[in-house]
Order: C-alpha cells, then sequence, then structure tokens
C-alpha cells in the first residue's frame, strides 16, 4: 500500500500496463518528456522509452485517428487528449471509427484502446478547460465511458479499461486530482466495468453522482443525516454501460431518486438514470425522480465559476425537497 | 521580396542585427524615425501590461496567463502593417497587436482575469476574440476574408497561429481554402520554438514552416520575428500584395518564448538556460532600443518617465478590470438570442436556492 493521488494511482496503473503488455503505448500532446501538463504520465517515457511513451504533434485528430490504426495492427494504445475541450478535432476519429470499426468489419479489427482527459471544472481555468461533456460519448454506441472518483478506483478501472478490447473513453475529474489521498495498492487489480459502487446504504433516497460530484454528494449526505435522513450514495464510475440493475434496486428500496451530475442538465447523464427509474421501479416511487445537473449553459470563465459549479448545500436543498415530497 | 525570400531558398529576412544595426538596408521599411519610436513604445507597453499579468497572476488575481515576453516585435510588427478597416483574427499570444489594433488593457485583464467580458474586445474594430482551440481560428480568417472579397471591401484579413498550431488540421484547411478562394488573407505563424513543452522540430518534419505555404499555392517568407523592421517589411509588402489581388502568404516569424507557456508551466523541466540566455541577446525591445540610440532618438531618462506613465495607466486599468461585477444572470443572457423558457426557469430556480441558503444557519 501507498498513499496515492488521483495523479499517482493513474500513473501506476499505466507504468504497471507498460511494463506488463509490450502492445501497450502511451502518447499525447506534452505527455513525454513533460509527463503531461498534469503529470499523469511522469516518468514513464524515462522508463519505458520514447517508442512507447512520446509527445505527439499538436493535432487531436492525429492523436486519435493513428491510435485506430495501431489497434487494427495490434497495439494497445492509451492516448491523452490534453483537455476536455480539445477532443473536437479528434471527433470525427472518435464517432465514425473509434466506435464503428469493430461493427463495421463484423468483428475483424478490435478497437483496443483507451482516451484519456482531464474534464470537469472548478479549477478556474480558461475557455474549454472546464466543460463535463460525458453525455456526449455515452450518447454514442460503441464506446464505454468511464469517470472514476477517487484514487483506488481510479487505478482499478483504468487496468481494465486498458485490458477492454472495446474502446474506453476514461475522463478524469481534474477538480480532484490531487484533492484526495488514498490507500492504493501499488501491485496490479483491478475494478469491472459496468458496475456502479454504493458508497454508502440508506434507506431513504438514492442518491447518484459520480465523478468530482460525487464528493460534493457526499457533503450533502452527511448535512442530510444531522436532519435524519438516510441516503444510500451510488457512484456509478463505468457511465456507458450503465449499471442498471444496481440503480433499479436501490431506487425499488427508497423510492426516491436524485441524480448529481456537473454537465449541462438537458439530456445529459441524470436524464439516463430517470428514466431507469421510471422503466424498473415506478411502482416503488415516492416522489418524483429529479436530476441536479449544470445549467443548460456553457461553464463561465473562472469569475462565474462560483455561480456554475454549485455547493453541496444545494444537493442537500434537493434532498429536502424530495424528502418533504 | 517573396521571390528573393522564397522559402526554397532557406533564407531569413533580418533588417536590424541584435546590436541595431541596419544590415539589409534594401528591405528597411519605408517608416520615419519618428514612427519607429511609435513602435518601440507600443512595444515596451505591451510588455508592461504582459510582466504586470504575470506578476497579478502570481498575486492571486489573475487567472492562468501566458506571457508575451519576447514575442512583442512579431505582434506588433505584422499588425502595425494593416490599415483602419483590415480585420485581425487573433491566437492568444499576440498582446501587442491586440493593443495596437484599439483593445484596452483593461480588456486583456478581464479576458485573462476569467471574465467574458474580457473577450468581446468592444473598444477595438475589425477583430475577434482570443481563440482558445488551437488552429481553428485560421478557418475564421478565411471565411472573413471570403466575405471582404464578396463584398468588393478592399480589405484584407490578417491571423495568428503557433508554431505547435500548425500541426493542427484547421491550419492546413485553412490555407488550403484561402489558396482555392484566392482570399485576401496573411497568416502570420509566430514560431516561439515550442508548443507548451513540445520543440518545433517534434512540431513537423518539414524544414520550415513558412514553406508550407508552397504545398497549397500560397507565398511563404520566413524572417526573424525579433526584428521589428523585418517584420514589419515583410507584413507590409504582404499585405500590399494581398490587398492588390496577389495569392495569400504565410510569414513565419523567427522568436521565442522567453517566459513559461502560461503561469502554470515550468520550462525548466523541457529547456536549458543555455538556450534561453541565447535568446536573451536577441531581445527584440533591446534592439530596437539600440538602432533608435545610434539615432539619438532615445534617452535613459525618457524611458524611464515614459514606463512609469505606462504602470500607472495599466494599473488603473487593471483596479478597473478587478471591480467588474459577475452578476449570475451573465451566465445565461448571452447563450441565445432568445432565451429559450427553459433556460430562464434554471435562473429563477438558482435564485430560489440561494434565497433558501440565505435563511439558513450553516455550521
Ligand atoms: C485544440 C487544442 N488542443 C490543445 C490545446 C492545449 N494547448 C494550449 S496552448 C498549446 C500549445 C500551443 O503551441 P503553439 O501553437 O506553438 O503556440 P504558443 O503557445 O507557443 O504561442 C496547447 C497544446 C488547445 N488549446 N487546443
Ligand atoms: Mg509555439
Amino acid at each position: 500500500m501507498a498513499v496515492m493521488t488521483m495523479v499517482q494511482a493513474i500513473n501506476s496503473a499505466l507504468e504497471i500496463k507498460l511494463k506488463e503488455d509490450s502492445n501497450v503505448l502511451c502518447y499525447g500532446e506534452d505527455v513525454g518528456v513533460e509527463g503531461g501538463v498534469f503529470r499523469v504520465t511522469e516518468n514513464l517515457q524515462k522508463q519505458f522509452g520514447e517508442d512507447r511513451v512520446f509527445d505527439s504533434p499538436l493535432a487531436e485528430s492525429g492523436i486519435v485517428g493513428t491510435a485506430v490504426g495501431m489497434c487494427i495492427a495490434g497495439l494497445r494504445p492509451v492516448v491523452e487528449i490534453q483537455f476536455c475541450g480539445f477532443v473536437y478535432p479528434a471527433f470525427n476519429q472518435i464517432l465514425s471509427h473509434v466506435a464503428r470499426m469493430h461493427n463495421r468489419t463484423r468483428g475483424r479489427y478490435r478497437m483496443s484502446m483507451v482516451i484519456r482527459f482531464p474534464y470537469g471544472g472548478g479549477i478556474k481555468a480558461p475557455e474549454h478547460h472546464s466543460e463535463s461533456m460525458e453525455a456526449l460519448y455515452a450518447h454514442t454506441p460503441g464506446l464505454k465511458v468511464v469517470i472514476p472518483s477517487n484514487p483506488y478506483d481510479a487505478k482499478g478501472l483504468l487496468i481494465s479499461a486498458i485490458e477492454s478490447d472495446d474502446p474506453v473513453l476514461y475522463l478524469e475529474p481534474k477538480r480532484i486530482y490531487r484533492a484526495i489521498k488514498q490507500e492504493v495498492p501499488q501491485e496490479k487489480y483491478s475494478i469491472p466495468l459496468g458496475q456502479a459502487k454504493i458508497v454508502q446504504d440508506g434507506h431513504h433516497l438514492t442518491l447518484i453522482s459520480y465523478g468530482a460530484m460525487l464528493r460534493e454528494a457526499q457533503k450533502a449526505v452527511v448535512m442530510a443525516k444531522k436532519e435524519g435522513y438516510s441516503i444510500e450514495l451510488i457512484d456509478l464510475r463505468t457511465i456507458s454501460p450503465i449499471d442498471k440493475e444496481t440503480i433499479a434496486q436501490s431506487i425499488r428500496k427508497t423510492g426516491r431518486v436524485l441524480s448529481v451530475t456537473e454537465g449541462p442538465k438537458s439530456f445529459g447523464v441524470g436524464a439516463e438514470i430517470m428514466a431507469i427509474a421510471n422503466e424498473e421501479a415506478f411502482l416503488n416511487l415516492e416522489a418524483p425522480p429529479t436530476r441536479l445537473a449544470g445549467f443548460d449553459t456553457v461553464p463561465p470563465y473562472p469569475r462565474g465559476e462560483g455561480w456554475y459549479f454549485y455547493p453541496p448545500e444545494r444537493i442537500f436543498y434537493e434532498i429536502k425537497k424530495l424528502m418533504e415530497f | 521580396m517573396f521571390t528573393e525570400y522564397d522559402p526554397l531558398h532557406d533564407k531569413m529576412l533580418q533588417i536590424l542585427d541584435c546590436s541595431g544595426n541596419i544590415i539589409n538596408p534594401k528591405f528597411m521599411p519605408d517608416l520615419s524615425l519618428a514612427q519607429i519610436k511609435e513602435a518601440y513604445k507600443w512595444m515596451l507597453y505591451a510588455r508592461i501590461a504582459d510582466i504586470k499579468a504575470v506578476s497579478y497572476q502570481r498575486q492571486g488575481r489573475m487567472y492562468t496567463y501566458p506571457p508575451n515576453l519576447g514575442q512583442e516585435a512579431s505582434a506588433l510588427g505584422t499588425a502595425m502593417a494593416l490599415e483602419k478597416e483590415d480585420w485581425l483574427v487573433p491566437a492568444y499570444r499576440e498582446l501587442a497587436a491586440w493593443l495596437y489594433r484599439g483593445v484596452s488593457v483593461k480588456e486583456v485583464y478581464l479576458f485573462w482575469g476569467g471574465h467574458e467580458e474580457g473577450s468581446k474586445f468592444a473598444s477595438a474594430k475589425n477583430i475577434i476574440p482570443p481563440c482558445v482551440p488551437i488552429g481553428s481560428q485560421t478557418l475564421h480568417a478565411v471565411g472573413i476574408a471570403y466575405a471582404l472579397k464578396y463584398k468588393k471591401q478592399n480589405n484584407i484579413v490578417l491571423t495568428y497561429i503557433g508554431d505547435g498550431g500548425t500541426s493542427e488540421g484547421d491550419f492546413h484547411e485553412a490555407m488550403n481554402y484561402a489558396g482555392v478562394w484566392h482570399a485576401p488573407i496573411v497568416f502570420v505563424c509566430q514560431n516561439n520554438q515550442y508548443a507548451i513543452s513540445t520543440p518545433r522540430k517534434k512540431q513537423t518534419a518539414a524544414r520550415s514552416i513558412a514553406i508550407k505555404a508552397l504545398g497549397y499555392g500560397l507565398k511563404g517568407i520566413q524572417v526573424d520575428g525579433n526584428d521589428f523592421l523585418a517584420t514589419y517589411s515583410a507584413a507590409h509588402a504582404a499585405i500590399k500584395e494581398v490587398r492588390e489581388g496577389g495569392m495569400p502568404i504565410l510569414i513565419e516569424c523567427i522568436t521565442y518564448r522567453q517566459g513559461a507557456h502560461t503561469t502554470s508551466d515550468d520550462p525548466t523541466r523541457y529547456r536549458e538556460k543555455e538556450e534561453e540566455e541565447i535568446w536573451l541577446e536577441r531581445d527584440p525591445i533591446k534592439r530596437l532600443r539600440a538602432y533608435l540610440q545610434q539615432k539619438q532618438e532615445w534617452n535613459e531618462e525618457e524611458d524611464k518617465k515614459l514606463q512609469e506613465q505606462y504602470e500607472k495607466e495599466i494599473e488603473e486599468q487593471f483596479a478597473q478590470a478587478e471591480k467588474q461585477p459577475y452578476p449570475l444572470s451573465d451566465i445565461f443572457q448571452y447563450m441565445y438570442v432568445e432565451t429559450p423558457e427553459n433556460l430562464r426557469k434554471q435562473q429563477i430556480e438558482y435564485e430560489k436556492f440561494l434565497n433558501w441558503k440565505e435563511t439558513q444557519k450553516w455550521q
């Protein structure tokens, strides 16, 4: 065991897979010498050499498009996009090829790649550095979408993602890159994709979140406890495929559900959770399934962040409304 | 000029050497001493605003900021060759060009100080906001150029991009479109040797960036980006040629980012002190000052006074930027021309929560 931040835990997962499998490569902008702008790939180039861990030219379509070719030729690239707002030049490659090559070739070619990138706001970064657009990828058939909320899960999930023969978008909540330190085994372990985690049992209301918002949700759970409410907290961990069973079971038990996500509200991940509540737990509902999410706006520049990234009090306020419904 | 400095010849246009001597009188621009002195003042003004931004950031009063230190001649020389009604399409590291075009320091500080009011650039004409997604602005520039041509306006567009940015597909599409449309546009690549930590040689196997122009049917030229007279001279010639109906031109300014990529970057991780020192010798402001000194157009006392005056002005602008309020409504108001009802309700809901929060006692 060692105490690690999420950055260190991700680095550890990459190191283990690079060591274990010579088909694994890591590249992206400033990934090599610099070790990534967040230092997630620190020391990996030194350890594994420039043909396995390297700086790409500044071109995201190039990063993902070449990864498609590498997968076709049997490699397992783990590529980094520097920030969530800079995936878009690679969108054509992701939607047109990464998500479809396996189906198109009737299983002949597997897109065994991981596309990693920091996402989400709250660090007072310039425009395009704070978006939380996981719903775009979750909406795309053929992709898996993973978002860890703590260092332990980050490592185990990334190992599974790299070992997955399907393409995985691995979104890293940069707000908590270094905010949480945790005991993390130095050796290899994995956490299966597609399984949510019940962080805390409760019987009054199911609170569902992931990524950086999970921490805020945890704070709200403490506030709710003071009012006598027992909250069941679920960490999705994998956004797509979503763990319907764990969500549905919990809602059938509590009869109330609140989702807490960061990205824009309409057509988001919360809406999917609401649909599950209706489809799988309708007869058990005691209050309207409710979403708390970002405004349907772009994340504001840093000075407006205080308005956009809501505090735990906001989650508590919604819990209270549902409990008093 | 564009024949003599055809990128195939691997020559770089330089007029002023590092000690302030004119070494290439043939291409000496048609500028009076007074105009050159004016240029020097703009560069000084931009440098002070830049240095202050970094220090405000260090004090926690400004967010992530990308220093321009060392790139003043490359930005100013190119922008100064424009006419009033021409268009400027920024990347994000050409502060001197923005200021010269009329953007206020207050707006610049609002932008990097995290306020959208700072990307309106309301005080400058025919300019668009800084562009964070690398390279994408070059296509906007070509679109504007097409529109100018379509409207039979005799104006041109000048757009900026970094050396790293030339790897993005958008840049290649922009050059290609510009050529096919024969659009009135000048591309300026500020090759400051790095894209964050990635050196220029890892961006392209081409022997210069200027040479890329040829593949798209454009003209290219490499200039010493730390030599104001060279950047002005090349831009002036390029703009004139393009305005008169010539093919678009790509100017590669060879310069150096003396500071960090941004205030969150640490260049010691990827480059050597010795390299930084070599480039300090070539500093654009030092060079132009040496020239003016030779011409008896500069004295220390006057310079000191000027600096003090600029510092005061810039501090006042910062104070104004710092005071700019950011009400909740700012987030919603500009998403659409016609705000949808759903969005309006989200604001009202949030206000309800804020009112409730006020009434609670929080331990
Ligand atoms: C599409 C896109 N990808 C990545 C980034 C992150 N990023 C910001 S600046 C930068 C380097 C840009 O280098 P260059 O074009 O040489 O300009 P310079 O910063 O040197 O002025 C990168 C990779 C971005 N802003 N946009
Ligand atoms: Mg550069």
